[in-house]
């Protein structure tokens, strides 16, 4: 049984019975939504070209601070994918005075966390941190960003468990479709067409001079945006910065690597097989848009009715209709390149061709039919009503800001994008379905267990199979 | 949808803070309606954002014989629809006003929150009251087939098609004696979740959704009297039900290892320890939690700098101490390296455990932890909604302690924690021949398994 304690009992009261009667035949009437009042973003260029963006919130004692580096896998050399990311882990492994675990000594003892992750269009070196000890903190994170010791003993034991890592992926079906994917959709040699942690082929060839290589040259002030969010002013957030990276030497970058998806030529199912699975895991798609396409907010409609929301198309038929996944979804990765458009659920394995009978319905009726208003509306309002919340914490307003810094947009972008969400209308739905959307030129990536679902998905007259690794590469 | 997370989990996640001067506070307002259903508000005005969260009062452990991961498969059930609002609705009126929503299921409890702009409490308090007082017309047979489904693709996807994805109730089978609630684990197995019927839904419904079995919190940006209002509007005229009644679980003591290896399609061997020890909230709960940060928690904790870092012979330890409402355990596990077995790893692990029995922490190591814990209460603070956030956590420490602003009394537990405490507490619970150690090796290689009481 629950306690309650004195305290409780003496301020519960029993509410007075007169309270109004209920209507519960239809939903209450709502009054109008809230305003979105966005916190403000400032901007501030150092010297030697650094960007510092400052997004000030002060209801919780805590900075959180992304040092966003365009130092991403997408610029992984051709011959050691993974350098990128290999590269961002090994900054927090020592730096400065500190080996690698006084260094995490010391950031715990702060109470802070301080990570470096690799995505495909920047690094992000994160920190967060009671902002009473931020100065502390950000002493650290100088070190790692401007004095990573790269130590030989670290690189070898890192590169082991790299190596770990990557063997570890097998055991994982949808870590294999994740991988092989976009090697299938975009092609090995495109720079989204790699796992960041990188290959098989990888660990060996992470040697000390390539880490340094790729750190020396990647590595600028003039390629890194700081966003600062939480209990910080500009003022402040501007002094520490520049007494910690303001004698950073600015040095030349290169472009961004440019990459043309090779798409397949006809719908094609890439069968992957993994013996025993519970379950198979689907990912349907082609080579999709760039984070800065003038359709942005049309695809966002677009994707949320058919698979970007719980009551969207895709999870409703085939979790909340037919029971055959624990949820299925869609989504365009969009990035400063073009990335890919994907439909994706894990099945269970008997029901494996019935899914992919359920999926190409979907993906064919949102190109065929216009959308119901209903519907359209319902979607424009879940993307454009959940915005305020969206910046509750400093970590919600970070991953917003980031964005908007990692793909240049205008700072005033969140002001803008709800007015655009609202101005969408069914026929620029459709259009973009019929665009974006084209079941021609498929890939259907399945991993899951050949022998139990072969015969069901030759049967379903979709297209050709062919037999992948996890690495996207033909299967002997 | 749904999952779980334990707390422990939770807690390492999200975020705490400090002291001194202000100290923690999440203000709130309490009444409890005529019909027992009691009822939290804690305004915070920071963003135009109300969350509702509502606890029942009843998990996996109140399960009966063959209907492992009924709890879980109800909390399923609650989204399909009650007598004034169909089949879908539910999830179509939240979207359509900006609000998300999901539900999960623990041992103890379940709980269901949505998240939303300001002026959709009404919609969210009139969805969440119907479902309590009059869910059962609009649920059939097919209903419960679907959702059983659902769950039994949840089952497949979180824990059969993942790597050690069966450890946990291995662990649970042999810790924990066949009558207790703590047996088995809140997914249920594939053969009970088959078998619940319609008639289940109608019993567990009528026995535990009742307004005297749950408490609701309201959050966020919300006025306190005009929340009261809403509240006794839409939920008081649910009849109360019967009382629950729960008989305590059966005292027990592991007075021996229980010693197993299970083959699973994994690439490296894994070794797991688990031990019975107390519940949350329990005296040497929060000193546990503290070894458990000693032991494993980032590159300077003792089992990492020995295991991964100088000896190389594993990828990764992790330990908890995971204290539920009646029990708890103290779980550590460890990933071998290619080329290195188990019995390598458990020798470091049993030296120590051994060792910090024997010698307890160094005061920076203690100070660190002190200083990490902190700050997850301080980032913690961040969030009023969805799992974890203040308003569930007022619901928490309401359930388990009876005082849901428990915020600053919890920190200060840990804070309380020295040095001699730890040192005890490794020596009184982690001991040697009280545990399970189950080992998890690939097929074929039971050779790499740790065999026998360490």
């Amino acid at each position: 049984m629950k306690l309650l304690s004195a305290a409780i009992l003496l301020a519960g009261q029993v509410a007075s019975p007169l309270a109004a009667q209920v209507d519960r035949t239809k939903p209450p009437a709502l009054g109008p939504a809230p305003a979105l009042r966005l916190p403000t973003v400032h901007t501030v260029t150092l010297r030697n070209g650094l960007t510092l963006a400052v997004v000030e919130m002060h209801k919780v004692p805590v900075v959180e601070v992304q040092v966003l580096v365009d130092a991403g896998t997408a610029r992984d050399p051709a011959d050691v994918p993974g350098l990128a990311a290999f590269t961002a882990n090994m900054l927090t492994q020592g730096a400065g005075r500190r080996g690698a675990l006084a260094l995490a000594d010391e950031v715990a003892y702060l109470g802070a966390q301080l990570t470096a992750v690799s995505d495909f269009d920047a690094v992000t070196v994160r920190l967060h941190v009671p902002s009473r000890h931020l100065e502390a903190a950000l002493d650290l994170l100088a070190d790692v960003l401007l004095r990573p010791q790269f130590a030989d003993s670290e690189i070898t034991r890192q590169r082991g468990l790299l190596a770990t890592t990557i063997l570890q992926q097998r055991d994982q079906p949808v870590a294999m479709a994740s991988i092989a994917f976009p090697a299938i959709v975009l092609g090995p040699g495109h720079p989204y067409g790699h796992p960041t942690a990188g290959n098989d082929s990888t660990p060996p060839k992470l040697t000390h001079d390539r880490v340094i290589s790729f750190y020396q040259t990647s590595y600028r002030p003039n390629a890194t945006k700081i966003l600062v969010v939480g209990d910080i002013t500009l003022a402040q957030a501007q002094r520490l910065f520049t007494a910690r990276l303001g004698g950073w030497p600015r040095g030349a970058v290169t472009p961004f690597p440019q990459g043309k998806a090779q798409a397949p030529a006809s719908r094609s199912f890439y069968l992957i097989d993994k013996p025993g699975a519970a379950q198979s895991v689907i990912r349907i798609g082609e080579p999709g848009v760039a984070r800065s396409t003038p359709d942005y907010a049309t695809i966002q409609v677009l994707n949320t009715i058919l698979g970007g929301a719980f009551t969207s198309r895709l999870n409703q038929n085939l979790r909340e209709t037919h029971g055959y996944t624990y949820g299925a979804s869609s989504g365009f990765a969009a990035r400063r390149l073009p990335g890919y458009f994907v439909a994706a659920a894990s099945v269970v394995t008997a029901k494996t061709d019935s899914s992919v009978i359920e999926f190409m319905r979907e993906l064919r009726r949102i190109r065929d039919d216009s959308v119901p208003q209903a519907e359209l509306d319902k979607a424009k309002q879940y993307i454009t009503l959940q915005l305020p919340g969206a910046f509750e914490t400093t970590g919600g307003a970070a991953a917003r800001f980031r964005d908007v810094l990692v793909y240049n947009l205008p700072l005033n972008w969140y002001e803008r994008f709800g007015p655009a969400v609202n101005a969408v209308t069914a026929a620029q739905v459709q259009r973009a379905a019929r665009r974006y959307i084209d079941p021609d030129h498929f890939a259907i990536v399945v991993v899951g267990d050949r022998a139990q679902i072969e015969a069901g998905i030759k049967a379903l007259n979709e297209g050709p199979i062919v037999y992948r690794t996890m690495w996207g590469q033909p299967a002997q | 949808m749904p999952r779980r997370l334990p707390w422990v989990l939770l807690l390492a996640v999200a975020p705490l803070f400090p002291l001194s001067a202000q100290g923690l506070r999440v203000p709130y307002d309490s009444l409890t309606l005529a019909n027992g259903l009691q009822v939290l508000v804690a305004p915070d005005h920071a963003v135009p954002v109300v969350t509702v969260n509502i606890w029942y009062h009843v998990g996996s452990g109140d399960e009966k014989p063959g209907r492992t991961g009924f709890a879980h498969l109800f909390e399923h059930i609650m989204f399909m629809g009650s007598q004034h609002v169909p089949t879908g609705e539910f999830d179509k009126l939240l979207e359509a006003v900006g609000g998300d929503n999901n539900g999960s299921t623990t041992e103890d409890r379940t709980n269901y929150f949505e998240d939303a702009p300001s002026n959709a409490l009404p919609l969210m308090l009139w969805l969440d009251s119907d479902r309590q007082g009059f869910l059962l017309p609009e649920i059939d047979s097919a209903k419960v087939d679907l959702q059983r489904g659902v769950v039994q693709n949840e089952r497949r996807q979180s824990y059969e098609n993942q790597p050690y994805g069966l450890a946990e109730e291995n662990i649970l089978q042999r810790l924990y004696p066949p009558d207790h609630p703590y047996h088995w684990p809140v997914i249920g197995s594939m053969a009970d979740l088959s078998a619940a019927t319609l008639e289940d839904v109608r019993n567990f419904f009528r026995s535990y959704y009742t307004p005297n079995n749950a408490t609701m919190v309201i959050g966020g940006d919300v006025d306190t009297a005009a929340a009261r209002a809403l509240a006794q509007k839409y939920f008081g005229d649910i009849p109360r039900g019967p009382a629950v009644t729960r008989t305590p679980p059966p005292a027990f003591a592991l007075d021996s290892n229980r010693v197993a290896t299970i083959e699973d399609r994994v690439q490296v061997p894994r070794v797991y320890n688990a031990w019975h020890t107390v519940k949350a909230f329990a005296p040497d709960d929060a000193a546990l939690d503290i070894v458990a940060t000693i032991l494993a928690t980032g590159r300077a904790s003792r089992l990492y700098k020995v295991l991964v870092y100088e000896k190389q012979i594993a990828s990764n330890v992790v330990a908890f101490q995971d204290g539920s409402r009646i029990d708890g355990k103290f779980e550590l596990f460890s990933t071998a390296r290619p080329g290195h077995s188990l019995p390598e790893l458990q020798r470091v692990i049993d030296d120590q455990i051994r060792l910090l029995g024997d010698s307890g922490p160094t005061a920076r190591e203690l100070e660190r932890a002190h200083n990490s814990i902190e700050a997850d209460f301080l980032n913690a603070m961040e969030r009023m909604g969805s799992f974890g956030g203040k308003a569930d956590r007022l619901n928490f420490y309401n359930y388990y302690v009876g005082t849901p602003d428990y915020f600053q009394p919890d920190l200060d537990r840990y804070r309380r924690v020295t040095a001699a405490d730890v040192q005890r507490v490794a020596r009184t619970y982690l001991r040697d021949a009280h545990r399970v150690v189950l080992s998890v090796v690939p097929q074929g290689k039971p050779e790499l398994a740790v065999k026998e009481a360490p």
